[in-house]
């Protein structure tokens, strides 16, 4: 067995760790500020995102304990009222949404990874990756500015009329969202270029790695619906500004015209935010089962049908909206599509691990985590696609709950599972590993108790968006409580050893999970220009038989 | 299997609502069945191929035919699905010919209902047993969504345009209704009563609004009222402000209103106020309740007036 990528053989002190890797090559607050390497932008971008997801976090545990009970009190006193209620599952939403899913995995991981899976020196445009960098970070200075002067209170969909005729700062969210679109945009622009032109010799379209078909399938729908976002902003800001009637009827507008443009972006963006996170799974699936994945061809293809179906089905968030019944029932018939690339990818995960040789480090045991949450996720939106069902179950609590199995069962946990993945090729260090295990576990079953308790919320009627609520769901809600509790608490674990492990010395292999794809190539942390020659493709991507050489 | 049902969905208010528990309780099956082959595999595969050290994995590229059936067979059943809900939607969506109509309002927040008689009422409905009836809507402000958990109906109510729901109820006795779109502070208290009568309690209740009142002492049932015709929402009993003036200590005071002008507050005045709000406004508060006239009977206005007056 000639040098082959295994676990029983990973390259631990194979060659010494450069003196200068990309964290030290410069230093100084200014040399990070003003970097174009891509690793160091998707380090920021990781930092920001992060922080946002605390925020957003902080906000999703206030929401869980105003609902405990019925009367909202907390020791004898109510904790928020009616109004910091809405405006609190609004910012829950819009920091979740837009500061964190959708720039997530492109911005941070994507960012680190994909030009180092394609043996890239960086991405195409690496100005412009700065440039969404900082465009992020003025979105949402502009968001937190909305939140300071008059809070938002019209949901992250800000439906018109309501957004448009509330008194509060509708503007400045508005303006946030648009220019975090742009931030999107330019992302998407710079990985679809990165992967047509930077890819190393021999590297053809079916030599790359999965999280780069994942990633491109993103970009594709970043750079197509973002801007229908952006015009719906300014269409927006318009109605407000100067009262000019598009949405509004009591100047001419139309109320459901603008639920077509929102989920024209909105559907879609559902997308941009989980084939990145199937695209984390499709990679370390293979890398702890080691061995190739099954059917690469079919998650590949299944990453762009999603992306393309992913247009076609807004209409299915407005079945009982006021859309045409017919409409509504061609939308119905279209969304059953995409049951099916999402089951096919489903079913080649678990092929892969079918006679694998698995081993359950951190990152697979949020791999399998996914595979559980989004099976529930998915099957769940079968209740909603139906027509008859979804008449009864949309805008209730079940609807809350298979999108958070989507977005945070799936998405999230895929990030969590991605940061670990990578965790020692970004910073050069492991993490606790009986930790991390420890708190993947907590995050599981924290994150059920929390949401599995809202089907049943929803399918016995209880709506979402509710201050108030009829004594009956009581014990229910008080359950979904306790869960966010045991959630909150796994994350923290999260971040208290992935932190801790900053504190010592560099201790990452090159390759600590004996991955296949080219990032595991270089140093640990990569040096500033990732590799010290150019790589050359050997072999096709997860490719774990005895006899693969050795790459220099 | 019915009490597994009822465990997860509300009462059954209607035929409609057990063709839809139907479709529910066969998805419900098929996702259970699903996931636990789906976990099982992951699991199985994890423990039964668990880890040892230099152990070589076959190299298994894909399996055409195994593909084509995990692809085809969802697809099938994708297929049955929808027609399923097509069926239940068909049906959804088309109001029978003879329905009788009910008129709705929606307004932040509370709701209004006109009869074909010209009877209406706020955040109560009463419809007869076995009849279909269709509830064509509207709304004065934003989007509202009228939903009746028992029904399994729901459908958004759009500024500018009319909607219409319908459904055929088919037990006896209290329902809810509640608003299922976001509008705004009071959105989660714009619920409201739907009672089923057979047909002889529903010609009565039309004609006299029920002969509930005479169970109560009148304070009491203009208590009752008050949760039921709306006028919680905008009026406190506390002394907190709210859209319109508090009704604690308001019996016998001098009211200054808008226009300079000084009233006591009285019976007359009171009655006055339900009538036609907008005759006079207190100072600093805007002109925005809606008539009363026709939504409130004579024991329902005798019983307001009969709780403020307890409000000291």
């Amino acid at each position: 067995m000639a040098q082959a990528l295994t676990h029983s053989d990973p390259h631990i002190g194979d060659r010494p760790r450069p003196a200068k890797n990309y964290l030290n090559a410069t230093t100084g607050i200014w040399s990070w500020m003003s970097t174009v390497d891509h690793k160091r932008i998707g380090v920021m971008y990781l930092v920001a995102v992060l922080s946002a997801f605390f925020v957003g976090g902080m906000f999703a545990l206030l929401i869980r304990l105003t609902l405990l009970t019925p009367s909202h009190k907390l020791f004898g006193k109510v904790l928020i009222d009616a109004d910091a209620y809405n405006r609190v599952f609004t910012l829950h939403g819009a920091i979740m949404v837009f500061l964190f899913i959708i720039p997530s995995i492109p911005g941070s991981l994507a960012n680190f990874v994909l030009p180092l899976m394609l043996g890239a020196k960086d991405v195409a445009f690496p100005r412009l990756n700065l440039a969404s960098f900082y465009l992020w970070c003025g979105g949402a200075a502009l968001a937190v500015t909305s939140m300071i002067f008059g809070a938002v209170d019209t949901g992250w969909t800000f439906y018109t009329p309501y957004s448009t005729t509330t008194q509060n700062a509708v503007g400045l969210m508005t303006m946030a969202v648009f220019t975090l679109g742009f931030s999107s945009i330019f992302t998407g622009l710079n990985f679809i270029a990165t992967t047509h032109k930077l890819r190393a010799p021999g590297m053809g379209w079916f030599d790359m790695p999965l999280f780069v078909w994942g990633t491109y399938a993103t970009a594709i729908i970043q750079v197509l619906a973002t801007p229908v976002l952006g015009i719906t902003m300014v269409l927006l800001a318009l109605e407000r500004a100067f009262n000019i009637g598009i949405f509004d009827p009591k100047i001419g507008g139309d109320p459901v015209l603008f639920q077509h443009f929102f989920w024209f972006y909105s559907h879609p963006a559902v997308y941009i935010m989980i084939v990145p996170g199937m695209a984390i799974i499709s990679e370390i699936i293979p890398t702890f089962s080691r061995k190739t994945i099954f059917g690469y061809r079919a998650i590949a293809y299944s990453s762009v049908a999603l992306a393309l179906l992913g247009f076609l089905v807004w209409g299915h968030h407005m079945f009982v909206a006021g859309q045409s019944e017919l409409a509504t029932v061609i939308f119905s018939a279209l969304t059953f599509l995409v049951a099916i690339p999402s089951g096919v990818k489903l079913f080649n995960w678990l092929a892969t691990m079918y006679k694998g040789n698995i081993s359950l480090e951190t990152p697979m045991c949020y791999a399998i985590s996914f595979l559980l949450l989004f099976a529930i996720g998915g099957l769940t939106g079968i209740f909603l696609g139906a027509l008859s069902t979804d008449v009864h179950l949309t805008d209730t609590y079940f609807v809350v709950a298979h999108f958070h199995y989507v977005m945070m069962g799936g998405t999230v946990i895929a990030f969590i599972g991605g940061v670990h993945y990578w965790w020692p090729k970004i910073t050069g260090r492991m993490y606790n590993e009986k930790w991390g295990r420890i708190a993947c576990a907590l995050v599981f079953i924290g994150f059920n108790m929390t949401f599995l308790t809202q089907f049943f919320l929803g399918s016995k009627g209880m709506p979402r968006r509710y201050y108030n609520y009829l004594d009956q769901y009581q014990p229910l809600h008080a359950f979904s409580t306790f869960g966010s509790w045991v959630l909150g608490l796994g994350l923290f674990i999260v971040a208290a050893y992935l932190l801790a492990s900053l504190r010592k010395p560099m201790d990452a292999p090159d390759n600590p999970w004996g991955g296949t794809t080219m990032e595991w190539l270089t140093s640990s942390p990569p040096i500033e220009h990732n590799f010290e020659e150019q790589p050359v493709l050997e072999h096709e991507p997860y490719d774990y038989r005895p006899k693969v050489k050795k790459h220099a | 299997m019915e009490w597994f049902r009822s465990l997860m969905l509300p009462p059954q208010g209607s035929a409609f609502a057990a063709e839809v528990d139907a479709l529910y309780m066969f998805l419900f099956w098929l996702s259970a069945v699903l996931f636990l082959g789906i976990a099982f595999a992951a699991i199985y595969f994890a423990i039964r191929y668990k880890y040892v050290p230099g152990r070589v994995t076959p190299h298994i590229t894909h399996n055409t035919t195994l593909e084509i059936v995990w692809s085809v067979l969802p697809l099938l059943l994708c297929v049955v699905i929808f027609f399923w809900g097509l069926e239940g939607w068909m049906k959804y969506s088309v109001a029978p010919g003879e329905s009788m109509e009910i008129q709705v309002t929606a307004k932040k927040w509370i709701w209004t209902f006109e009869y074909p008689d010209g009877s209406r009422t706020a955040n109560d409905i009463h419809v007869p047993v076995g009849k279909p009836v269709k509830f064509i809507m509207t709304s004065e402000d934003v989007l509202h969504d009228f939903f009746v958990p028992d029904m399994r109906v729901k459908h958004d109510i759009v500024p500018g345009r009319y909607t219409e729901v319908w459904f055929t109820p088919t037990v006896l006795g209290p329902h809810h209704f509640t608003c299922a779109e976001y509008c705004g502070k009071g959105h989660s208290d714009m619920m409201g009563k739907l009672t089923v009568d057979n047909e002889a309690d529903f010609k009565k209740w039309l004609e006299t609004g029920g002969d509930d009142w005479k169970n109560y002492p009148p304070e009491v049932w203009g208590q009752m009222q008050r949760e039921q015709k709306g006028c919680a929402t905008c009026h406190s009993i506390d002394g907190t402000r709210g859209q319109g003036p508090s009704w604690k200590g308001i019996y016998g005071k001098m009211e200054t209103m808008s226009d300079g002008k000084s009233y006591l507050v009285d019976d007359a005045y009171l009655q006055e106020s339900m009538m036609q709000p907008n005759a006079k406004i207190v100072k600093g508060f805007e002109a925005i309740m809606p008539s009363f006239q026709g939504l409130l009977h004579p024991q329902d206005i005798r019983g307001l007036i009969a709780y403020i007056k307890t409000l000291k």
